[in-house]
């Protein structure tokens, strides 16, 4: 138990994926200017992130490393991940629709949201069971969706504010970025257990 | 030539011609690249091993002593000269890094005393836990862990009332770093009476 | 089109970090100094001019339907290639890059340029695409590696430029990654409005 909340702790706060570990960049700064399409975008990813790391961690376990093909794995995860989300895509519009307009949008971008790839190449790196795999990947995803809320929320006050002329946009946004992520060194160094 | 129509025999032909060829090209370059991934990962460990023994004729890789300790394996790579025990090289490890694990090969003489080390992987920050790497072989002060012989007397920080000075703003590396350390010389301990039975 | 003018806008009007803000990840994930920036860049380079030159190539073949996974698998197999040779020949820099290396498939300037460029454009086009838009990505990611090594550490590719002890440790670190990046697209938009 204490070695899930250290990996809890340690996903969300301590190595935040888009603070400490640069994945999901894309989406934390294309889908930020909004507080409501930021938590969507959260959601989505942590749907599909869970997913895709367990179906990745199955196929690694018990097909390519028995057949000796770990060599394919960035193929084969990536092919799973972009199958992955094409189903969600489908099933959702027909068994939750509601669930499909809230989500539905932020879909395709998944495929190319480095995150997702990422974690489900990280656990078999760091030797995950499928238990901690699937911990850490949802950790992430939290971890994720917090980063994306919280960036969201300073954004949407950036817009109302006067900001020099080369700075408006993306600049500022990022500088913002490097100042939350000093916040997050804060917790580098807890550890639970 | 004119561009494929998307009916569906076009999809599966197109799609599966691109996957056997990519599947082919794939498998041909992990055949040449295999053995040169293999020497390279052998390289890397015999290098580490030879940088932190004393000089040895065998090959250590093929003499590893596994030892058992705290619920995991840790390998002893025992290196002779003419025949006769000189030394051992210890993967170890430590738990209690600033940021996780600590990875840190050591290597000992025949009397236990430290001959060197190589740190093989950490996650400290950039730049301070990273000091590990000179700072404990530095002869300034109580910094060096070198010739130290933790068999005899574990080594600590003194901090905590050992002999070792800490690196500055970052006892906790160096905790780690000194834990790990006295984990590898109880196991070459074990291994050494392991290999002379 | 000109071959030059395509190599052209790839490195300066249309360059993927500054002003397509494609990219990212690697961007700042593999910045904490001018060597690993520039290998980076020059191992997008490498997968980005060999899959525009051969999905322009198979474009024909490719059914409109199935293209995106079709390019997905050309993508990746490069970088497949790219990363068993990179272990085998080059290993200290594969660790030092660890796992944007298997990431450059979700790079989004391949798939981008593979759909809005060498889906196209013929052969010879496309790998000139390929060469401008990764030299432009080599170019932004050894300059913020640059800085951000100057600025953190007083070393441009380890030469010293003035002692450690004044560097500001931050620069390598997370947040200096960000905040770096912020200010040079700054200073390219400046450069931008002034000279237009």
């Amino acid at each position: 138990m204490l070695t899930y909340l250290s990996i809890i702790v340690t996903a969300i706060f301590v190595n935040n994926i888009v603070f400490a570990q640069f994945l999901g960049i894309c989406p934390f700064l294309g889908v930020s200017k909004k507080l409501s399409s930021a938590v969507g975008m959260g959601g989505a990813v942590t749907f599909v992130m869970v997913l895709a790391t367990t179906v990745t961690w199955l196929l690694q376990e018990y097909i390519l490393v028995p057949l000796g093909l770990t060599f394919m794995q960035t193929i084969v995860f990536i092919l799973v991940i972009a199958a992955l989300v094409q189903m969600v895509e489908i099933v959702l519009k027909k068994i939750a629709p509601a669930l499909y307009t809230a989500l539905g949008v932020f879909l395709p971008l998944i495929t190319t949201n480095c995150a997702v790839l990422g974690v489900a190449i990280l656990v078999t790196q760091k030797g995950f069971d499928l238990g901690e795999s699937v911990v850490y990947a949802a950790a992430t995803a939290i971890g994720f969706t917090l980063a994306l809320a919280m960036f969201a929320g300073i954004r949407e006050q950036l817009a109302m504010t006067e900001v020099p002329g080369p700075m408006r946009g993306v600049p500022i946004a990022l500088i913002c970025a490097g100042l939350l992520a000093m916040a997050f060194m804060g917790f580098s160094g807890i550890t639970i257990g | 030539m004119k561009k494929l129509s998307s009916s569906l025999p076009h999809l599966i032909l197109s799609l599966g011609l691109i996957t056997i060829v990519v599947g082919a090209v794939l498998a041909w370059v992990y055949e040449i690249t295999e053995d040169p991934i293999a020497q390279v990962e052998k390289q890397k460990k015999v290098k580490a091993i030879a940088a932190v023994t004393p000089p040895f004729d065998n090959d250590p890789m093929a003499e590893t002593v596994e030892v058992e300790m705290d619920g995991h394996t840790i390998p002893v790579h025992i290196a002779t000269q003419g025949g006769k025990l000189v030394g051992g090289a210890v993967d170890s490890y430590s738990m209690n890094g600033f940021s996780g694990e600590i990875d840190v090969i050591y290597g000992f003489n025949r009397d236990g005393e430290i001959t060197g080390y190589q740190v093989i992987k950490h996650a400290e920050t950039p730049g301070l836990g990273a000091k590990m790497e000179q700072w404990f072989r530095d002869p300034q002060g109580d910094r060096s862990v070198i010739g130290r012989n933790p068999g005899t007397k574990e080594l600590t920080v003194k901090k905590d009332g050992g002999q070792i000075d800490a690196i500055t703003a970052a006892t906790i590396s160096s905790r780690a770093f000194l834990d790990a350390l006295n984990r590898a010389s109880r196991a070459y301990q074990q291994a050494k009476t392991q290999y002379n039975e | 089109m000109n071959k030059l003018q395509i190599i052209y806008n790839g490195l300066v009007k249309d360059n993927p970090t500054f002003v397509l803000l494609l990219g990212m990840c690697p961007t700042l994930g593999t910045t904490g100094s001018a060597l690993t920036g520039m290998s980076m860049g020059l191992a997008t380079m490498a997968v980005l001019i060999c899959s525009n030159g051969a999905i322009s190539a198979l474009k024909n073949v490719i059914p409109d339907k199935v293209r995106i996974p079709a390019y997905i698998v050309v993508i990746a197999s490069f970088v497949t290639v790219l990363q068993m040779i990179m272990q085998a020949y080059l290993p200290a820099l594969n660790e030092s890059l660890g796992i944007f290396i298997p990431l450059i498939v979700v790079n989004c300037i391949l798939l981008g340029r593979a759909e809005a460029f060498a889906s196209k454009h013929p052969v010879g086009d496309s790998l000139c695409d390929g060469l401008g838009m990764g030299l432009g990505f080599t170019c932004a990611l050894t300059l913020l590696g640059a800085v951000r090594e100057v600025l953190g550490t007083g070393r441009i590719f380890s030469l010293e430029i003035f002692p450690e002890n004044y560097g500001s440790l931050i620069f390598v670190l997370a947040p200096g990654a960000f905040i770096a990046l912020g200010f040079l697209i700054a200073f390219s938009n400046y450069f931008k409005t002034r000279h237009a």
